[in-house]
């Protein structure tokens, strides 16, 4: 297991180039994975790893591409200070585990794990704990592989089932 | 208690008074996918439904690269034909979805799905106008409903005149540089004062076209009788109470920004990122080669843009060592430009005017760059690789300062010429 670590604003045409994004297959786009940004990315990712990067993830397009060729290529989560909310809204639809969090003195090694009952991320490698931003619609969701399995299970009128927890949010 | 216009918007669509942080489900007006994005809404429609909600309320147009450039556009294209067929929906090939949205589909007050971030282009006539991806427009689609986080509202108003050479793209690209490419992210931004009062509904689609580039959920700008006069203009009447599709007084905004642009200079967005912005005039200093200006899209693609640079290009002649290329962002443009004789005037002195559609804008099809290449463009996006190899260079501007440094073949700023 590793860690990809990536910088800040890292935008929808850099995770899949608009001029490779013409294929519906998500294991073709698998292989585009930031073809030309980082393109040992697609052939070295491996089940499990994790993305950890700035601020402002997945800003840019809405193309939903940029999360199916992500959970395709088998990462376990992406942890960043914050998400664009297109990706964020894709990610959460598609079952891709994003999570809120503070990433800079995570390192490339560091093994971590998810605590998803009590909200931590836990860094094994730096003996260290912190608190993570995660809300109960993105873990359900998570659980059911995406929210057209969900709909298929609950029947389409089960929309307002994904917001009933989520509280008020004033800021 | 008060609301602003977005929380009136979302109320009269979910039954219920909301304010910003509710969750809701809310039914829409109207659902965009286009010839990339409902491609993969498809498959995901049809695990959960067999026919769309409301055939009248679904809207298909091919944009993005049309006609097809190549064997695997085809295929996307070939499969929403087939679908679009089998749910008895048209498809509109006649330009940018947004700019198409704005002439033909949007109502002030309606809420608006689009699968495309460029959405809240939309928010110009007074609708909220929110970019999903292709599974939220798939939902749509089966259901006319979509959940949303009402959006905290900042209001952002503007006043002073535009000096000359000085355009709408230019006070767009000053509010990216200050706020940042994240610096609306879930938010909404409400644009409002004297100058925006002034402003005719094209210069206000550019705003909120790229208010996207700043992460919002939408932008909104409150209709008046310029958005009336806007909708006659394209053979619609749309009844809605100015009094009532306003943000109430003591309305509740995250934040209020003032700005005075009076003294505002022409601006450019350099690579890679758009809120990466400094003026013309420091960068005319380094007199960067372009290789490729791009008039068009939906952010200035209009017949408003277009007349800035057949006025800006009287008795010039077009650099050698720059191709430039011109893309109408509808139909009714294309046809604009052939009656007031632009489009023989840009073909005569050396332009290329493609058919409707987002042409070279993301680097699909008509003007793809290669490595180290420089393009001056009119669009909204500077990513790498928007626009070809991710060793070129976009830079973004007005069609003023697009329309100048086709002429001297470097980035220059269009004062001078005016």
């Amino acid at each position: 297991m590793r860690n990809w670590l990536f910088g800040e604003n890292i935008n929808t045409d850099l995770i899949t180039p608009g001029r490779y994004n013409i294929t519906t297959d998500p294991k073709e786009l698998a292989k585009i994975v930031f073809i030309e940004y980082l393109p040992k990315f697609a052939k070295k990712v491996k089940r499990g790893d994790f993305i950890i990067a700035g601020k402002n993830f997945g800003s840019g397009s809405s193309r939903e591409t940029a999360v199916t060729a992500l959970k395709a290529s088998g990462i376990k989560a992406i942890i960043a200070p914050s998400f664009a909310r297109i990706f964020y809204r894709n990610s959460l639809n598609n079952g891709l585990l994003l999570v809120t969090a503070d990433t800079i003195r995570i390192k490339e090694k560091d093994v971590l794990k998810l605590d998803l009952k009590n909200n931590y991320l836990i860094n094994k490698t730096q003996k260290y704990s912190q608190k993570i931003k995660i809300p109960e619609m993105m873990i359900k969701l998570h659980q059911e592989n995406g929210v057209i399995n969900f709909l298929k299970k609950q029947g389409l009128n089960a929309l307002s089932k994904i917001i009933q927890h989520e509280e008020k949010d004033e800021k | 208690m008060p609301q602003t216009i977005t929380e009136k918007i979302f109320s009269s669509h979910c039954g219920k008074k909301v304010s910003a942080g509710d969750y809701v489900v809310a039914d829409v007006d109207l659902v965009m996918a286009h010839d990339t994005t409902c491609a993969w809404a498809i498959d995901p429609f049809y695990q959960i439904a067999k026919k769309v909600w409301d055939k009248s309320k679904i809207f298909i147009p091919f944009d993005h690269a049309f006609p097809a450039p190549n064997i695997k556009m085809a295929a996307l294209q070939s499969k929403i034909r087939k679908f679009a067929k089998e749910q008895k929906i048209p498809i509109f090939t006649d330009g940018v979805c947004h700019q198409l949205m704005a002439e033909k589909l949007v109502s002030p007050g309606s809420l608006i799905l689009g699968g495309d971030s460029h959405t809240p282009t939309s928010g110009a006539l007074g609708a909220v106008s929110v970019g999903v991806g292709s599974t939220d427009v798939a939902i749509a689609m089966a259901t006319g409903k979509c959940w949303f986080k009402i959006p905290q509202t900042i209001r952002i108003n503007i006043k002073g005149k535009l000096p000359k050479g000085v355009f709408a793209k230019d006070i767009i690209l000053m509010i990216a540089g200050k706020l940042s490419s994240d610096g609306a992210n879930y938010k909404t931004i409400e644009f409002g004062g004297a100058t925006i009062r002034k402003l005719s509904l094209s210069s206000r689609l550019t705003l909120t076209n790229m208010s996207a580039e700043i992460g919002v959920k939408s932008a909104i700008i409150e209709p008046d009788e310029k958005t009336v006069q806007y909708l006659k203009e394209n053979n619609r009447y749309s009844q809605f109470d100015p009094k009532e599709l306003k943000s109430d007084s003591g309305a509740k905004y995250e934040k209020v920004l003032n700005f005075d642009i009076s003294r505002l200079t022409p601006l450019v967005a350099q690579p890679h990122q758009v809120d990466n912005v400094t003026t013309v005039k420091k960068i005319e200093k380094k007199k960067i080669k372009v290789d490729q200006v791009f008039i068009g899209s939906c952010t200035n693609g209009r017949i408003e843009d277009l007349s800035v640079v057949y006025k800006l290009w009287q008795g010039k002649k077009l650099n050698p060592n720059t191709r430039v290329i011109i893309t109408p962002a509808s139909r009714k443009i294309y046809l604009q430009t052939l009656k007031k004789g632009y489009l023989q005037f840009f073909t005569q002195i050396g332009a290329i005017v493609t058919n409707p559609g987002c042409g070279a804008c993301l680097g699909r099809h008509g003007g793809v760059l290669d490595d180290r290449e420089v393009c001056l463009s009119t669009t909204n996006r500077n990513f790498m690789g928007r626009m070809g190899s991710p060793k070129s260079l976009v830079y973004l501007a007005s069609p003023a300062t697009a329309a100048t440094s086709a002429t001297t073949g470097y980035i220059t700023d269009p004062r001078r010429f005016l």
